[in-house]
């Protein structure tokens, strides 16, 4: 087996919602291999997008370690997370949260301001992501001038642009049509394939989950089985 | 720099609001230019008196007391006392009120021989100011502001002095000549001069004859002066009108204090507009980072630390305090001219509107305070629940 790029031990996720405590995460455990697709389902509320925070390093477990690209995360403070994130792993999210008043070339930018890189390096570099997900023509766009699958592809421009090891996707096609959502899927699949990227995806659609090679369903905070490749 | 270009489109995300915002914060510093010049102009005024070596006497009790035009012989019997020259105000103006005429009644060979080298008049001009009892020397300036000419007839109104003849306060003067300073930084000052015989107002004002408003007196030795004061002011102790001497300066300064403390009520003005614009862009700036709640959270999940958010917030709300206190101030610098005609004789100076850009800088930050705090402690997981 090669070399984890996530591994979970015993985790615990508690959220403390006014008087209440919610369990959210109860000592899951999990290894994910580098270059790995994973795809992440189960019923809403099973903690599938708290797991998805965790391994993101957007959040931080009550309890247990996490070990994502060879750091511990349940030992960093906001400060080193937030480098650690800016280093090694790129979101997509459902709605692809992009700046509205930027252009598709500038949001992809976003991440190279946090490097050393000058300007024409991080517009060369924003160029050349936007050209591997096919929609370099549409740079000088704002999101409002872009389809769902377009404003996706840059979404996943910007999450790749920084060379991050891996992709962490919280329902990239929930809001896509069949057709835009399968040319997602397939570049997703592509980015894991061709360029080694690790990719942990949260999906409800079963369709979706086909292009993963490997499938994990949660359900009540807990890992239920693993499955095996489909694509 | 580089985040320049993600500050100026944040700034005009929503480009009529931000547009709102700019023009009631230049409006306020386009006040303060205008109004702080003024209060500058006030709290150090260019007294239009050249030299520390005059004094000036006045009635002990108050400036708008008068003083017996007789004390000016023993005045110049006190050692060191080199010439002494008597004015009263006249309070003029031409036609309106606003037209403001800082007119003086002297007397010729005592107010030129104290004020020697200081003014310039042609010689033919000052022989015709000699010679004609009506005569009036004017100040090119303020020629030019009434269109005046040598040989005019010119009516002016007293606020105070009515004419024996008739009642009247209107006053008649042939303009004979100009007169111009040689120090061009008291060129500003003496804008308003019009000097005419303190002959003619003795002999045609109604009452107040034989008493003059102040002496001016010029010392031998400036560093006596101290010492020249308090032996003028003694003679007149104990008399029914003794004395205040001080040095020019001070007079005037206490002179312009008559009117109170414009300093106080112009700037009393500003921190009231400031305070309300406090709340109005400190508003906006709220209200714009709740609207962007979920970018700023995408911002941190791309990696921006706490710490750079917060900057950034802060400089969305520098840049727009900045750009509107350059536009205002900039402004109120243009309008120095219009506010100069308003106020006669008194100095204005761009100088005085170098505090504002410190005043943009710490609007900037006590409004961007709140919402950068804000931003900076933002859950990136809660703020992006209602968002994915």
């Amino acid at each position: 087996m090669s070399e984890a790029i996530v591994s979970l031990r015993n985790v615990e996720k508690r959220y403390i919602r006014g008087k209440q405590s919610v369990d959210v995460l109860q000592g899951l455990s999990l290894d994910i291999p580098k270059g790995e697709f994973v795809a992440l389902m189960g019923p809403s509320g099973s903690g599938k997008t708290t797991l998805l925070n965790l391994i993101g390093g957007l959040d931080t477990p009550t309890a247990g370690e996490i070990t994502v690209a060879g750091q511990r995360l349940d030992k960093l403070g906001s400060g080193a997370l937030a480098r650690w994130r800016a280093n090694h792993v790129g979101f997509v999210f459902q709605f692809y949260n992009l700046m509205p008043m930027l252009s598709a070339q500038r949001n992809v930018e976003l991440p190279l301001l946090l490097t050393r890189l000058s300007a024409s390096q991080r517009k060369s570099n924003a160029m050349a992501a936007l050209t591997l997900v096919g929609i370099a023509d549409r740079a000088k766009h704002k999101p409002s001038e872009l389809s769902g699958g377009q404003a996706q592809r840059v979404a996943i421009a910007r999450a790749l642009v920084a060379d991050p090891t891996l992709l962490v996707c919280d329902e990239p096609t929930g809001d896509l049509d069949r057709k835009s959502a399968d040319d997602v899927l397939h570049l997703l699949q592509m980015l894991n394939r061709d360029h080694g990227k690790s990719v942990v995806m949260v999906t409800h659609d079963p369709k979706a989950a086909e292009f993963a090679s490997r499938v994990l369903h949660m359900d009540k905070g807990a890992l239920l089985e693993a499955g095996t490749a489909l694509a | 720099m580089k985040y320049l270009p993600l500050i100026w489109a944040t700034l005009w995300r929503k480009k009529t609001r931000t547009i709102f915002t700019l023009l009631s914060v230049v409006v306020a510093f386009l006040l303060f230019g205008m109004l702080e010049t003024v209060a500058d102009a006030f709290a150090h005024p260019d007294t239009g008196v050249t030299g520390a070596d005059k004094l000036i006497s006045t009635n002990k009790y108050s400036i708008t007391l008068s003083l017996p035009f007789s004390d000016a012989q023993q005045i110049r019997s006190v050692p060191g006392v080199a010439e002494v020259t008597w004015i009263s105000w006249f309070g003029g103006y031409y036609q309106e009120s606003k037209n403001f005429v800082f007119a003086l009644p002297i007397d010729t060979d005592s107010y030129f021989n104290l004020h020697k080298d200081e003014f310039i008049v042609g010689a033919e001009q000052m022989q015709a100011f000699r010679n004609t009892r009506t005569g009036a020397l004017v100040n090119s300036a303020l020629m030019k502001k009434f269109g005046w000419k040598i040989g005019d007839k010119i009516p002016l109104h007293s606020t105070i002095w009515t004419r024996k003849e008739d009642g009247s306060l209107d006053w008649t003067f042939d303009i004979v000549g100009t007169i111009g300073v040689k120090d061009p930084t008291q060129a500003s000052a003496q804008s308003s001069t019009l000097l005419f015989h303190y002959e003619l107002f003795d002999e045609g004002r109604s009452f107040g004859k034989g008493e003059v408003g102040w002496f001016e007196e010029r010392v031998d030795d400036p560093a006596q002066s101290a010492a020249i004061s308090g032996r003028i002011d003694a003679l007149f102790a104990n008399s029914p009108n003794e004395t205040k001497t001080q040095p020019a300066n001070d007079f005037t300064m206490a002179f312009i204090k008559q009117f109170g403390d414009i300093g106080f009520v112009l700037r009393a003005i500003l921190g009231a507009v400031f305070f309300a614009l406090l709340f109005l862009t400190g508003n906006t700036m709220m209200q714009s980072v709740r609207e962007r709640i979920p970018e700023l959270a995408v911002l941190k999940t791309l990696g921006f630390g706490d710490g750079k958010v917060l900057m950034l917030v802060l400089a969305e709300s520098l840049l727009l305090c900045m750009i509107a206190a350059v536009i205002g101030l900039a402004l109120s610098y243009a309008a120095l001219p219009i506010i100069k005609m308003g106020l006669q004789g008194v100095k204005l100076s761009p100088a005085a509107l170098i505090p504002g850009i410190g005043i943009a800088v710490l609007l900037a930050l006590v409004v961007g305070a709140a919402p950068a705090m804000r931003a900076m402690r933002l859950s990136i997981v809660d703020a992006l629940a209602d968002k994915r």
